[in-house]
């Protein structure tokens, strides 16, 4: 920004350009007239201005990148128009073309703008002031007098109050000319920061085609995570060039989750203890030694350049099922907060009978487990939860028996049964009770089915972003670049020193000028008017 | 004794609300006994300007005195109030739209303290910066209120105190900035000429703006990288396009669109203006209705 001296819009016009002139160079013509037009100060406003209004409805409608849910909602609720909307990106406005072609062009009108100034500022760095103007009374600020003292000792007087300035003297008549310029890093500082977004630019594109994040949910209680592939994953979301193949693998295990409530049922603090091996650990086939790490909100693990982070909390009820011929089988299984304030949860715990060799016999003595968990339960019949902690847990199941439907194919959901199993009839309800941890209830066949307790999940995201380093680099140039821009002022300042005919008295005269634009440089230029003028042997001229 | 505290807190602040609703009363009765400045006579609002004419000292003077020491009372209460939340909470009191605009609110009359005490002639405007000011922090008691209270985990940091502050104080900032841009228009503008004459000259509003502008855009350009910063730990990634991020980098590009207006011929003034007035309104709008309709991730910030 403030780019006070940017191509002031150079008009595009060329004298000979309308006479009839081989094709070749009206291309060329066309060319740099294009490339001025995409370089003024104008179209950068005009795209400024477009990069805004374009945002905006990534902030209004419902974006695919941040819930998939409202989005269908929205196609719910606007059938007639959201088909539109979504084929001209709406939904994904930063992916969407229209967006990218905005800001490259920005970039591109930028990069025009800002590297020959480049060039033009490292000239004038290497350059000397410029010469004195022949009438400084002309400038803006200006001061004259005559001072006491020989014209060696008065250009020692200008040196010495100059300093820190860059000068320039020559000799002009019998006297000379101090020439001096003083705030080269304001220029500097905005090219910084031009160069900076370029470089920001560049650092969020790399993390958006290297970089990759996934979601897992991991028992607390020992449940472990590696990073080998996507599969682990319960959700991943990959980078333009990430396959998936080649993931950092390293491991995590969650020892234990803890979750503390205020009494108004506010969630005070998550804490898990997390244990950790490097993909280096791995490697050198360290696979007993743990690093640990407190796993908190704000607090991620910070390992081999990828973040773990917890982002939410549930519960899993733990089942003992005891076939009628004596077997066990235990499950636990993830349910799912139906009510993020008390956190009442939903969910269905599968088991397959054992030792059943008979396929058809074996699909249809399946078992889910499915209904809804309160960790503070209110009592009474109907299971509701009052309070997010685990402080008086229950359970209100139905038990389904039959087809789960587990091996038509179909990719089914963890936390429910296939309801199309039940409309056929597949899968009949056996049981309906409400349970409290080590109650039990007992099926017509003789099974009985435990509710033995309650474990705490946690919500991991592990994320990768290759530019984010770079990107912060870049913000904090930004930000010193666009500092230096807007507080220094970029002025000149010259004098003009003539001997008097007997050589005993010089004559100085000064000369102020500010170069940016509501420079404020009046008071620096009265104090230094003051410091070289006001002198008791100085004769005040004007 | 904590909840006292929290109660003295919300008292100061309605008595600070009050004070600034008297002190507005103060500069409307200057604003209507002025008579219409003359050019010349501009720049000689200071306290000891014009020593001998101190005794004769005009009605429409010692109101907007009056006017400005209330402002100044009424800001020692408001800060008041926001330390005492925040001692009551035991917390930095920025946790809730209440919190963050009464922060707002105060940045915004320190602001103009500051404004009134480098350029005097610019008190005429100070009805029409305390007016968005006393809005506010109607909002914020009445629709907005929240009690002293901890706030959920994502909220612990101390970027929080970071990230929030500065946006508070840049927000502030703009909104002078953006009422000085809006009176400047108006000031402009043949409408109402018998209102607009008393306020004070065009240049002065204009500079008023643009100065102010430079301080608050790298501050809040500061505070929207904290704000990645804190999002890189809490969510997950440093930026994601959150409704609230996307009105911010709206705002970011409008005020550098600002900027360069103001380096482009024929630009400079009008247009100038009118774009500082656009990136205010984003501003406002960023603070009510993406908080309070658009579901994000900054929504835990709003009103249940």
């Amino acid at each position: 920004m403030v780019t006070p001296t940017r191509t002031p819009t150079r008009e595009p016009s060329d004298p000979g350009a309308r006479a009839p002139r081989p094709l070749l160079a009206a291309v060329g013509a066309l060319l740099r007239n294009g490339w001025r037009g995409l370089t003024s100060m104008r179209t950068a406003l005009v795209l400024l201005f477009l990069l805004a209004l374009a945002a905006l409805p990534g902030a209004l409608l419902p974006q695919r990148s941040l819930n998939q849910d409202l989005v269908d909602q929205y196609f719910a609720d606007y059938p007639w128009l959201a088909p539109t909307l979504d084929r001209l990106g709406f939904f994904d406005v930063f992916a969407a073309p229209w967006f990218a072609a905005i800001y490259l062009l920005l970039m591109v009108s930028l990069i025009g703008c800002v590297l020959p100034r480049t060039v033009e500022h490292f000239h004038t760095l290497r350059g000397e002031p410029v010469v004195t103007p022949r009438n400084l009374a002309r400038m803006p600020h200006h001061g004259r007098a005559t001072l006491d003292v020989g014209l060696d000792e008065a250009t020692d007087l200008v040196r010495a109050r100059l300093r820190g300035w860059r000068r320039a003297e020559r000799a002009d008549g019998a006297g000379r000319t101090v020439s001096a310029e003083k705030g080269y890093l304001r220029e500097a500082g905005n090219l910084v920061f031009h160069l900076s977004l370029i470089g920001l630019l560049l650092g969020f594109a790399g993390g958006k085609l290297f970089g990759y994040e996934g979601q897992v949910i991991v028992m607390s209680g020992g449940g472990q995570f590696c990073n080998t592939g996507i599969l682990g994953y319960d959700s991943f979301r990959a980078g333009l060039r990430v396959d998936g193949t080649g993931l950092t693998p390293f491991c995590v295990r969650l020892d234990d989750f803890e979750a503390d409530f205020l009494p108004n049922g506010q969630p005070d603090s998550f804490r898990g203890t997390l244990s950790y091996q490097s993909a280096e650990d791995v490697k050198a086939g360290r696979v007993d030694e743990w690093r640990t790490h407190q796993l908190e909100v704000n607090h991620p693990l910070r390992v081999d350049g990828h973040r773990v982070y917890l982002l939410g909390h549930g519960y899993a009820p733990r089942f003992t099922v005891t076939f009628p011929d004596g077997q066990q089988r235990t499950e636990q299984i993830q349910w799912r907060p139906v009510d993020q304030a008390t956190l009442l949860s939903e969910g269905a715990t599968k088991f397959e009978p054992p030792g059943v060799t008979d396929e058809e016999e074996r699909r249809n003595s399946q078992l889910a487990i499915t209904g809804l968990f309160a960790p503070t339960s209110s009592g009474g019949p109907v299971v509701t939860s009052v309070f997010p902690g685990l402080l008086a847990p229950e359970v209100a199941v139905d038990v389904l028996r039959g087809d789960l439907g587990l091996d038509d194919g179909r990719g089914q959901s963890i936390f429910q049964v296939d309801q199309r199993m039940v409309e056929s009839g597949e899968l009949v309800r056996v049981a309906r009770e409400n349970l409290v941890p080590g109650e039990s209830l007992t099926l017509d066949d003789g099974t009985v089915i435990r509710f033995d307790g309650v474990e705490d999940w946690a919500y991991l995201q592990v994320s990768y972003d290759p530019g984010q380093h770079a990107v912060l680099v870049f913000a904090v140039l930004l930000l010193a670049g666009l500092g230096l821009s807007l507080s220094i002022r970029r002025r000149r300042f010259w004098a003009r020193l003539t001997p008097t005919d007997d050589g005993a008295r010089t004559v100085v005269e000064l000369g102020g000028l500010a170069r940016t634009d509501r420079a404020g440089y009046g008071e620096e230029f009265d104090r230094m008017r003051a410091d070289l003028l006001d002198r008791p042997t100085t004769r005040e001229e004007s | 004794m904590l909840a006292e505290l929290a109660t003295y807190s919300d008292r100061l602040f309605v008595a600070a609300a009050g004070i600034y609703a008297l002190a507005m009363v103060l500069h409307a009765v200057e604003f209507a006994a002025a008579r219409a400045k003359t050019p010349e006579l501009v720049g000689a609002g200071g306290p000891d300007a014009e020593p001998e004419a101190a005794p004769t000292r005009s009605r429409a003077d010692r109101f907007g005195r009056m006017a400005v020491a209330l402002v100044v009372l009424a800001a020692l209460l408001h800060a008041a109030s926001i330390v005492a939340r925040g001692v009551a909470a035991q917390r930095w009191p920025l946790g809730n739209m209440y919190e963050f605009i009464a922060g707002i609110c105060l940045a915004a009359v320190v602001t103009w303290l500051v404004v009134l005490r480098r350029t005097p002639a610019s008190r005429p405007a100070g009805l029409f910066v305390l007016l968005p000011v006393l809005i506010l922090m109607l909002l914020a008691d009445s629709v907005l209120y929240a009690p002293a209270g901890p706030v959920v985990p994502p909220l612990r940091s101390y970027w929080m105190s970071i990230h929030v502050s500065t946006i508070s104080i840049s927000s502030g900032l703009l909104l002078v900035a953006g009422v000085a841009s809006l009176l400047y228009l108006l000031r402009r503008s043949a409408l109402l000429p018998a209102v607009t004459e008393k306020l004070p000259v065009a240049d002065t509003l204009d500079r008023l703006a643009y100065r102010i502008t430079i301080v608050a855009f790298p501050l809040f350009t500061f505070a929207i990288i904290t704000g990645a910063i804190w999002a890189e730990a809490a969510w997950g990634r440093f930026w994601g396009w959150d409704p609230k991020e996307t009105v911010s980098f709206v705002s970011w590009v409008i005020y550098a669109a600002y900027l360069h207006a103001r380096a482009t011929a024929g630009w400079r003034t009008g247009r100038a203006a009118w774009i500082n007035a656009a990136g205010f309104a984003t501003m406002i709008f960023n603070l009510f209705f993406i908080n309070m309709v658009v579901a994000g991730l900054h929504s835990y910030a709003g009103v249940g």
